[in-house]
C-alpha cells in the first residue's frame, strides 16, 4: 500500500495530548512554516495518483453506489411493496436509515459552529471534512424521504407548492417542519462549507499545474485574491453563518424527533425525545468523524495536522455523549414505570425483552457501554481501538433508531394487529448502498478538494500570533517553544 | 505563477446569476401552479368524433333536453352514453337516408355500439355521482358549459381538484330551481336573488364536505 508520508513526519514525535500548566499544547505539529502546512495539505490533490488504497475504497463505494441505484430503480419501478413494510409496522429501515444520516450529519455543524464561536482552536484540522461528511451524510438521509413516498414522481408535493388541486402539506404535522429544517440544514452546511473553502481553493489554484485544475479551482475560488477587504468579508461572511448554524445543531433533530413525539403511540409519545434525539445525534456525528478521520490522516500524510489530541478530543464529546444518551434510555425506563401508563410500561419492557431484545441489547452494549471505555486516556489516544470503538457507536445509533421505531410500531394499542417486520433484500441493499453513496463522495472529497482548513490550521499556529513567542523564530521546535500563554484576549479555556 | 482569475466581462454574471436564482423558484411555482393545471392542459379538448352529432342542433335549436340521451344523469352516478336505439327512435323518420348518419345505421344494423370518443375524464381514483349533484340544484352547465352551443363537444372546465373544491367551499352562486337543471342559459346569478339562492341551500340540504374521503374513496 502507498502511503504519503512527508518526510516531517519520521522525525520528531511531540505528544500534544499532555496537557502543560501555563502552556498551550500545540495543534500543529513538526511544522514551521505555513508553506509546510500548504504542501502537506495539497499533496493529497495534486498527487498524480492517488494511494491504492483509495482506489481499492473508491471501487467498492462505487459498487454499492450502484447496489443502491438499483434498489431504488426497482422501487420505483415496482413500488414501495418491495420493502418488508406492511400493517402494522409502516416505518422501518427507511426511516431509521433516514435518522441515522441526518444524525451523523450534526458533528459536522457542531464542530464548524458551535466550536468556532465557543474558538476552540481544535475544531481547525477537523472541522472541513467533518462539514464534508455533514453534507453528503444530508445527501444520503434526504432520499430516504424522497424514495418512501412510494409515488416519487409526486415528491415535489412534499413543498408547499400552489397547485390545481389547492391540496397543502399538513402545515401542523411535523413531517413538513422536517422538510423545512432538513433543507434549510442542507443549505446552510453546503454555504458554510463552501465559504470557508474559497480561499483554500484559491491557494489550490494559484499550485495548479495543468489548465483543466487551474480553470476549475479557479472558477469555484471566486476569484479570490487574498486581499485584506476579501479576507475581512470573508470573516464576516463566516462568522454570520456560524451564528446561523448554530441553532440548527439543535433545531434540526429537535424537529426529526417531533415526527414520533407528537404521536400517541407508546415509546415514541415522549417529552424527552428533542434532547435525547440532539445528544444522539451528535455522539453519533462525531464517531463518524473518527471512523473517518483515522483511515484519512494515516492514508494522506495529515497526522501532523489531525493529531491525536484532535482524536482525543473528539473521543471525549463522544464520552460526555455517550453518557447523555445512556442517561436517556434510563430516564425513558423510569418515566415509563413512573407515569404509571400500562402501554407505556410494556413498550418499553417489550423493547427490552420482547421478540427484539437483540436489538435493544445491541443498542445498549454499543451506546452506553462502549464510550465509557474512553474514560481512560489509554483508549482515548489508542488509534486502533478508537477506530472500533467509533463503529460500534455507529452500529449502536443505527440500532437505536431502528429500535425507536420498529419495536414501537410493531407492538402498538391493539395486540390483533401486532406484527414483526423482516426486512427484504431491498431493504438491506439500500441500506448497505447509502453508505457507497456517501463513502464515494466522501473519497471523491478527499481527493480533489483540501480536506484540511489550511487558512485556519496557519492562524492557530504560533507564527500566526505577532505578539506569540513563535513571532520571528521560525524554525525553532514548537513542542517547547512556548514559555509564556499566547493570545489572552481571546479567552481560550 | 500562472492561474485563473474572471475576466472582467465576467462581472456580469454576478447579477444574472443573482436574477436567475430568485426567478428559478418563480418559475418553478408558476409552472407547477398553471403550466401543469388542467386549466392550461384540459380545458378545450376537443376530440373527433365517428359521427357528425351536433349538440348544437340537438340540445339548442330542436330543445331536446339532455335527458332524453342521458337518462341515467338523475338516479345514478355515470350519466349514460344514448345506444344507438336512441338515435333512431327518429331517425328512422327524420332524414333517415342522411350520409351523416351511415356510422349510426350501421350500428344498429350490426348490433356494435357507435365508438363515441369520451370528452370528460375523471380519474379513477375520484369518486362523483351525477345524481347527487343534479337532484340537488347543480346543473349541467356547471361543470359542462353551453353543451347547446357546441357543434362538437369540448371540455369547457378544467374538472381539477381545486375547481371541484371551488365549487364545494361556496356552492352557493351555483344553485339553481329543481325545473331548471338541465335549462343551460339559465344563469342563477342574474336570475335569483342572493336570498333566493341561499334558500335553495337549505332546501337541498347543501353541506358539501371537504373531507379527502368524499371523492378518494
Amino acid at each position: 500500500m502507498t502511503t504519503l508520508t512527508p518526510e516531517s513526519q519520521v522525525g520528531r514525535m511531540v505528544d500534544n495530548t499532555v496537557d502543560r500548566p501555563g502552556e498551550r499544547a500545540p495543534l500543529v505539529l513538526n511544522m514551521d512554516t505555513f508553506t509546510q502546512v500548504t504542501a502537506t495539505v495539497c499533496r493529497v490533490s495534486e498527487a498524480e495518483k492517488a494511494p491504492l488504497a483509495w482506489y481499492i475504497a473508491f471501487a467498492g463505494s462505487l459498487g454499492l453506489l450502484g447496489l443502491l441505484g438499483i434498489c431504488i430503480g426497482y422501487l420505483i419501478v415496482t413500488g414501495v411493496g418491495v420493502w418488508g413494510l406492511n400493517n402494522p409496522v409502516m416505518w422501518a429501515y427507511d426511516i431509521t436509515n433516514f435518522v441515522f444520516w441526518v444524525g451523523i450529519g450534526h458533528a459536522g455543524t457542531l464542530i464548524s459552529a458551535i466550536l468556532f464561536l465557543f474558538r476552540q482552536k481544535w475544531r481547525t484540522g477537523i472541522n472541513r471534512f467533518a462539514e464534508a461528511m455533514t453534507i453528503f451524510a444530508v445527501i444520503c438521509a434526504g432520499t430516504f424521504p424522497g424514495i418512501h413516498v412510494g409515488r416519487v414522481w409526486f415528491a415535489y408535493w412534499l413543498f408547499p407548492i400552489p397547485n390545481q388541486m389547492e391540496m397543502w402539506p399538513q402545515f401542523r404535522s411535523p413531517l413538513l417542519w422536517d422538510v423545512f429544517a432538513v433543507s434549510t440544514y442542507f443549505t446552510v452546511s453546503l454555504l458554510f462549507w463552501y465559504t470557508g473553502m474559497v480561499p483554500d481553493l484559491a491557494t489550490l489554484r494559484d499550485r495548479a499545474k495543468g489548465k483543466v485544475q487551474q480553470l476549475a479551482y479557479g472558477l469555484f475560488a471566486l476569484g479570490w485574491r487574498g486581499s485584506n477587504r476579501h479576507w475581512h468579508r470573508y470573516e464576516r461572511a463566516y462568522l454570520l453563518l456560524a451564528a446561523l448554524s448554530t441553532p440548527l445543531v439543535l433545531s434540526v433533530h429537535s424537529v426529526v424527533s417531533f415526527d414520533f413525539a407528537t404521536s400517541q403511540l407508546p415509546g415514541w409519545h415522549t417529552t424527552i425525545f428533542p434532547p435525547y434525539f440532539v445528544a444522539g445525534a451528535i455522539f453519533s456525528g462525531f464517531a463518524m468523524v473518527v471512523t473517518l478521520a483515522v483511515p484519512a490522516r494515516e492514508l494522506f500524510g495529515l497526522k501532523d495536522l489531525i493529531t491525536l489530541r484532535h482524536l482525543d478530543n473528539m473521543n471525549k464529546v463522544i464520552l460526555v455523549t455517550g453518557c447523555m444518551v445512556g442517561y436517556a434510555y434510563a430516564m425513558e425506563f423510569f418515566i415509563a414505570w413512573y407515569s404509571g401508563a400500562m402501554y407505556e410500561k410494556f413498550a418499553f419492557i417489550n423493547r427490552a425483552f420482547g421478540q427484539y431484545w437483540w436489538a435493544y441489547w445491541i443498542m445498549v452494549s454499543c451506546n452506553v457501554i462502549t464510550p465509557q471505555l474512553f474514560w481512560f486516556k489509554r483508549i482515548r489516544t489508542s488509534i486502533p481501538i478508537m477506530f472500533v470503538l467509533s463503529i460500534f457507536v455507529n452500529v449502536g445509533m443505527w440500532f437505536e433508531r431502528f429500535v425507536i421505531i420498529v419495536t414501537s410500531l410493531a407492538n402498538d394499542f391493539l395486540p390483533t394487529s401486532w406484527d414483526l417486520f423482516t426486512p427484504t433484500w431491498v431493504d438491506i441493499g439500500t441500506m448497505v448502498g447509502a453508505f457507497g453513496l456517501f463513502f464515494t463522495l466522501f473519497l471523491l472529497f478527499c481527493r480533489f478538494l483540501p480536506m484540511i482548513a489550511m487558512a485556519e490550521v496557519k492562524a492557530i499556529m504560533p507564527q500566526a500570533d505577532p505578539h506569540g513567542a513563535g513571532a520571528g523564530k521560525h524554525g525553532h521546535d514548537h513542542g517547547h517553544g512556548h514559555d509564556k500563554p499566547r493570545d489572552g484576549a481571546h479567552g481560550h479555556h | 505563477m500562472s492561474r485563473f482569475l474572471f475576466p472582467r466581462w465576467s462581472n456580469l454574471l454576478l447579477p444574472t446569476i443573482i436574477v436567475a436564482g430568485a426567478v428559478a423558484p418563480l418559475y418553478a411555482i408558476f409552472f407547477v401552479a398553471y403550466g401543469l393545471s388542467p386549466k392550461t392542459l384540459e380545458v378545450g379538448y376537443q376530440p373527433q368524433q365517428p359521427v357528425p352529432f351536433s349538440h348544437a342542433l340537438h340540445a339548442g335549436e330542436l330543445g331536446m333536453d339532455c335527458r332524453y340521451c342521458h337518462t341515467s344523469v338523475e338516479k345514478a352516478a355515470h350519466a349514460s352514453v344514448p345506444p344507438t336505439q336512441t338515435c333512431m327512435n327518429c331517425h328512422t323518420q327524420v332524414r333517415p337516408e342522411s350520409p351523416k348518419l351511415a356510422k349510426v345505421k350501421e350500428s344498429y344494423e350490426t348490433g356494435l355500439p357507435v365508438e363515441w370518443v369520451r370528452v370528460h375524464k375523471l380519474p379513477d381514483f375520484a369518486y362523483f355521482d351525477h345524481s347527487a349533484h343534479v337532484n340537488r340544484g347543480v346543473g349541467c352547465v356547471s361543470c359542462h358549459g353551453r353543451i347547446d352551443t357546441m357543434e362538437v363537444v369540448y371540455q369547457s372546465s378544467p374538472l381539477s381538484m381545486g375547481w371541484c373544491l371551488d365549487c364545494h367551499r361556496d356552492p352557493v352562486d351555483k344553485l339553481r330551481p329543481a325545473g331548471t337543471i338541465t335549462n343551460l342559459a339559465f344563469d342563477p346569478v342574474t336570475e335569483l336573488s342572493e336570498s333566493e339562492r341561499l334558500s335553495l341551500k337549505d332546501k337541498f340540504h347543501i353541506a358539501p364536505s371537504e373531507d379527502c374521503s368524499t371523492c378518494h374513496r
